[in-house]
């Protein structure tokens, strides 16, 4: 972390850059959250370790607007998002400086919890520079220790994978943390019949309270006026009119992310009712592979998303079913 | 608040059968917005636009709702209706109350139900629908033909006779398609060629007629009256202008062993090449796959023997762009592939050929010069089975439904050349049914029976079987005598389905004309509008519409001309008013409506704007309304729904499902 640090201290000084975009340490020793930084003295609170989930390329929309470059620190995953914001005209390569700083897995604190892990207050071994394989937990209980493997967000199991798609330069190692098959809780639920479907998603979805950080964290809901806030559309209306439509929300967000959604999994990481948000996503990443060939959105900035490109080879939707 | 009429049509009995009108009418007066509402027998007629005309001056009617049939039927009729009214065209909606309703139900009841709930739809709409104006777009007065064989020859001459320039892209090296490869024709019998190639002729020599051979159509852009297109010509490797067409390189070409596409592969050619002795231009191509030079760098002893000094190897695919007004489709057909007809023994024996075949084999011009022969062996058979509807009329999917409609009249044809060429050859042909509508037809038919003795058996073949002796043993049915039926033929003719020509569905997509399962070319009405595309500007000629004969062809040919003649002959056109457009506040700039747009009707522009007090340049969607044909693609991928369609705005839709689920 200090490299980085230094690294942001002297891109500042020199003039490169005129803030800096990372994370800071928050309330809590797991819950450092997204900042600015303007100056040397300012960069003395800057963090970066496992429990930096948030992805900040959403963060450059804004910043694209404003005077001067932002070093921004992108993790691998993040980078993906990032390319498909260019891809958009969303944000502005020009504007950003961007660091791929080294991830070896984030952490989900609430794994931590379910391990009977309470009263923390420090948690080693989840620095960049760190093994990444146990870590030590102070507690008011005393000293307790967790595999980092079994503490790490969903979506780390089934990485993308330790390569930046973009960056300007790299500070800090990667490591592939996949251990899981991507599509293999999409699978199962396809398998289930249309009223266990049903039911698993109700469930799931019923407790919901529209609190929209889903929609606010998404690199890929980043319209200027969302339909849920509009007046222009019936949609903000609908989404409140009785439960079934409550759910809509979620499964139009799908529709509108679908083809464009990198599967950064920042949906589920901030969902504060653990409802698995990413799953709609990925239903539609793996029937986009399935019909028009792999795709991967961030992959590159060019390339044009499946479901708004066409090519002679594509498959007639109503032979879908066949191909299947 | 609207104030709106609506009116109900009884059509006659076409709907007023099926559906209460009268309950109609009374249900649509209960509708937000409705301040009048009747019903009459014919609402398209004059006195039931005189209807529409007086309630407007009477009740001061701001929309109109007609409840009848399509609006592809008569929307056109009552937007003028309104105009003459004095209310704006685009303030009518039709609710389709005859095709989506009453035609398709029966219990009077339910359709009533239905043509109420399709009313309030239309009524919903209507309440929000603005006035709305149409622009003009300018026509550029030439067309494109697509194919250059008799139909899109016939269509292009039958335009430039008209006055108008026509361009003839083809995809071979010659004008001329498959009527250049038939022997005689029926029911005449006349030679194909010495009516075909004048029209060649005729084609090339017009001044106002351009023709790309051995090119292909790859890209159109644009809309009716204004299309653009890349037309790739292919490297020829032989300077047109050049070339006297002596025919010496095709002679001194060591490489000769290429399949001849115009003798369907029954012989081979030179890797230089013109595919037959009458083709237009006659230059001919290097076939780059069989080329030593190409191949291997040795050789070049066609550029050593030619005169005039045209081998030009390093020839490269040219793009040419072209405007164009009109586009006729005429890419024609070919027959099916016959992989999955093992039971005819097609690839295991050359004695079993199909009729396209047999027509280059009776041809002088062949690979027998016109001798009858086996392939196998060369000798004279004696035997000669004929097998009808091969891959025709198919019940399951290894072939096409529908009848391929020249066959039994071509094997009529060929019964009787043979008979009369060689009366010791036995001819019998299979058939489910001979269809001969048509002028003379059954007459010719007749004639091969009667007078030339050709042994028809109603029944269909199960199998071939290629026998030790050479001879292919027929296995078939005969209905009418209720028996099995064995036979020993020396030569057994397929009469082979015909299918769009596989290019078809290129063209189809780069034209957004639609096709139909058999990749056929659908017309915009099936009975009133036969050579038109749904896709305005797009003209269908021959038989990448429908199976055809030729005098079919040409009359349809003819067709296509005319309208396309129609339209040319116009200086500019009105262009549709629902055209998309972007709402500049909520517009991310994302560039997903332009990557969908199949007209490239999208732009973007950073312009300033004033949001709500934020005053930033921002990139924003412009929408060109000439270009715009409102397909509505941008509006559906807009993720910020900052992408509407004016006349069927994602508020008019919505309206619309909310009424009918109300």
């Amino acid at each position: 972390m200090q490299e980085l640090v230094n690294r942001a201290k002297e891109l500042l000084a020199d003039g490169t850059v005129v803030r800096v975009l990372g994370w800071k340490a928050g309330d809590l020793p797991y819950n450092p959250e997204p900042a600015y930084f303007t100056s040397a003295e300012e960069l003395d609170n800057f963090v970066y370790n496992g429990f930096c989930g948030a992805n900040l390329s959403k963060y450059m929309i804004e910043a694209s607007k404003l005077e001067g470059k932002t070093m921004v620190c992108l993790k691998p995953c993040d980078t993906y998002s990032f390319n498909q914001l260019i891809k958009e005209h969303r944000v502005d390569r020009e504007k950003a400086y961007i660091v791929g700083v080294g991830c070896k897995g984030k952490l989900n604190i609430d794994k931590i919890k379910e391990k009977g892990i309470k009263g923390i207050q420090s948690i080693s071994g989840a620095e960049m520079s760190d093994a990444c394989d146990t870590l030590t937990i102070q507690t008011l209980y005393g000293e307790k220790t967790c595999s980092y493997a079994e503490a790490m967000l969903e979506r780390c199991h089934v990485c993308k994978g330790k390569e930046h798609m973009i960056y300007d330069e790299i500070i800090g190692e990667s490591k592939d943390t996949k251990d899981a098959e991507r599509f293999a809780e999409v699978e199962r639920i396809e398998a289930m019949s249309p009223e266990e479907k049903f039911a698993f998603f109700r469930n799931e979805l019923s407790k919901c309270i529209r609190c929209n950080a889903c929609r606010n964290v998404c690199p890929a809901c980043s319209c200027r006026k969302c339909v849920f806030d509009s007046t222009k559309f019936d949609t903000a209306q609908k989404a409140n009119v009785d439960s079934f439509e409550e759910k809509m929300f979620h499964i139009i967000r799908a529709f509108h992310v679908a083809g464009r959604c990198t599967d950064c999994g920042e949906c589920s990481r901030v969902c504060p009712q653990g409802i698995p948000l990413h799953l709609f996503n990925r239903k539609f990443i793996k029937d986009i592979n399935e019909f028009y060939g792999e795709f991967q959105a961030g992959a590159d900035s060019e390339a044009r998303g499946p479901l708004t490109n066409f090519t002679f080879e594509d498959c007639e939707p109503s032979i879908v079913t066949e191909r299947r | 608040m609207q104030r709106i009429g609506v009116f109900v049509c009884h059509c006659g009995s076409n709907i007023a059968a099926t559906v209460d009108v009268k309950k109609v009418v009374e249900m649509a007066l209960l509708e937000p917005g409705v301040v009048h509402a009747e019903d009459y027998q014919y609402m398209c007629s004059e006195a039931g636009q005189a209807k529409i005309l007086e309630a407007v001056k009477e009740k001061g009617l701001t929309g109109i709702v007609v409840c009848s049939c399509s609006p592809r039927m008569h929307e056109a009729t009552f937007r003028k209706a309104a105009e003459r009214a004095g209310v704006n065209p685009y303030m009518v909606e039709i609710a389709n109350i005859r095709e989506h309703c009453s035609w398709i139900h029966k219990d009077m009841e339910e359709a009533t139900k239905k043509a109420v709930i399709l009313a309030r739809a239309a009524i919903a709409k209507v309440n929000l629908n603005a006035p709305l104006q149409p622009g003009e777009s300018r026509v550029t007065k030439r067309a494109l033909v697509i194919g250059g064989g008799i139909a899109g020859i016939q269509t292009a001459i039958d335009i430039a006779d008209a006055g108008y320039e026509v361009d003839i892209v083809e995809k071979t090296p010659s004008i001329g398609g498959r009527m250049s490869q038939l022997d005689k024709t029926f029911p005449t019998l006349d030679c194909s060629a010495c009516i075909l190639t004048p029209k060649m002729v005729e084609a090339s020599a017009h001044e106002k007629i351009n023709i790309y051979t051995y090119s292909e159509v790859e890209k159109v852009t644009g809309f009716v009256g204004d299309f653009t297109v890349d037309i790739r010509k292919k490297a020829r490797s032989v300077d047109m202008n050049k070339c006297t067409g002596c025919g010496v390189c095709q002679e001194k070409c060591p490489s000769k062993k290429a399949p001849s596409e115009f003798n369907r592969g029954l012989n081979t050619r030179s890797a230089i090449y013109t595919p037959f002795a009458q083709a237009i231009p006659n230059v001919p191509v290097i076939d780059r796959d069989a080329c030593l030079k190409f191949k291997t760098g040795k050789c070049g002893l066609c550029e050593k023997v030619c005169q005039a000094g045209a081998i030009d190897y390093a020839q490269q695919d040219e793009i040419i762009t072209e405007k164009y007004g009109a586009i006729v489709v005429a890419t024609g057909f070919d027959t099916i592939k016959l992989d999955k007809y093992d039971e005819y023994a097609y690839s295991q024996s050359k004695d079993v050929i199909t009729s396209l075949e047999l027509e280059r084999i009776m041809n002088a011009a062949g690979p027998t010069k016109g001798h009858l022969e086996r392939l196998s062996d060369g000798k004279a058979p004696k035997e000669m089975v004929f097998i009808q509807c091969v891959g025709s009329r198919c019940a399951d999917n290894r072939g096409k439904s529908y009848c391929s409609k020249i066959c039994c009249m071509y094997t009529a044809k060929h019964a009787m050349l043979i008979r009369d060429k060689y009366p010791d050859v036995n001819v019998t042909v299979f058939y489910i049914d001979v269809r001969t509508p048509g002028k003379n037809f059954d007459e010719f038919y007749r004639r091969a029976v009667e007078e030339y003795g050709v042994n028809y058996i109603k029944g269909q073949v199960g199998k071939v079987a290629p026998l030790p002796n050479g001879k292919l043993l027929v296995q078939g049915a005969d209905l009418i005598d209720n028996k099995q039926i064995l036979k020993e033929a020396d030569m057994v003719v397929l009469a082979t389905a015909i299918e769009p020509d596989p290019s078809v569905r290129k063209i189809a997509t780069m034209l957004t004309a639609s096709i139909d399962t058999n990749n056929f070319l659908t017309e915009a009405h099936p009975k009133l509008r036969p050579v038109e595309s749904p896709t305005a500007g797009v003209f269908l000629s021959g038989v990448c519409q429908g199976p055809k004969d030729i005098p079919e062809t040409v009359a349809q040919a003819g067709a296509a001309a005319v309208k396309a003649i129609g339209l040319l002959a116009k200086d500019k056109l009105m262009t549709n008013p629902c055209t998309a457009k972007a709402d500049e506040l909520m517009c991310n700039g994302c560039s997903t409506c332009a990557n969908v747009c199949p007209y490239g009707a999208i732009t973007y522009e950073v312009k300033q704007v004033n949001d709500h007090g934020i005053r930033e340049d921002r990139r924003i969607a412009v929408v060109n309304n000439a270009l715009c044909q409102g397909c509505g693609a941008c509006t559906v991928v807009c993720p910020s729904g900052a992408m509407d369609l004016q006349g069927f705005s994602n508020r008019q839709i919505l309206a619309e499902v909310d009424a009918i689920c109300r």
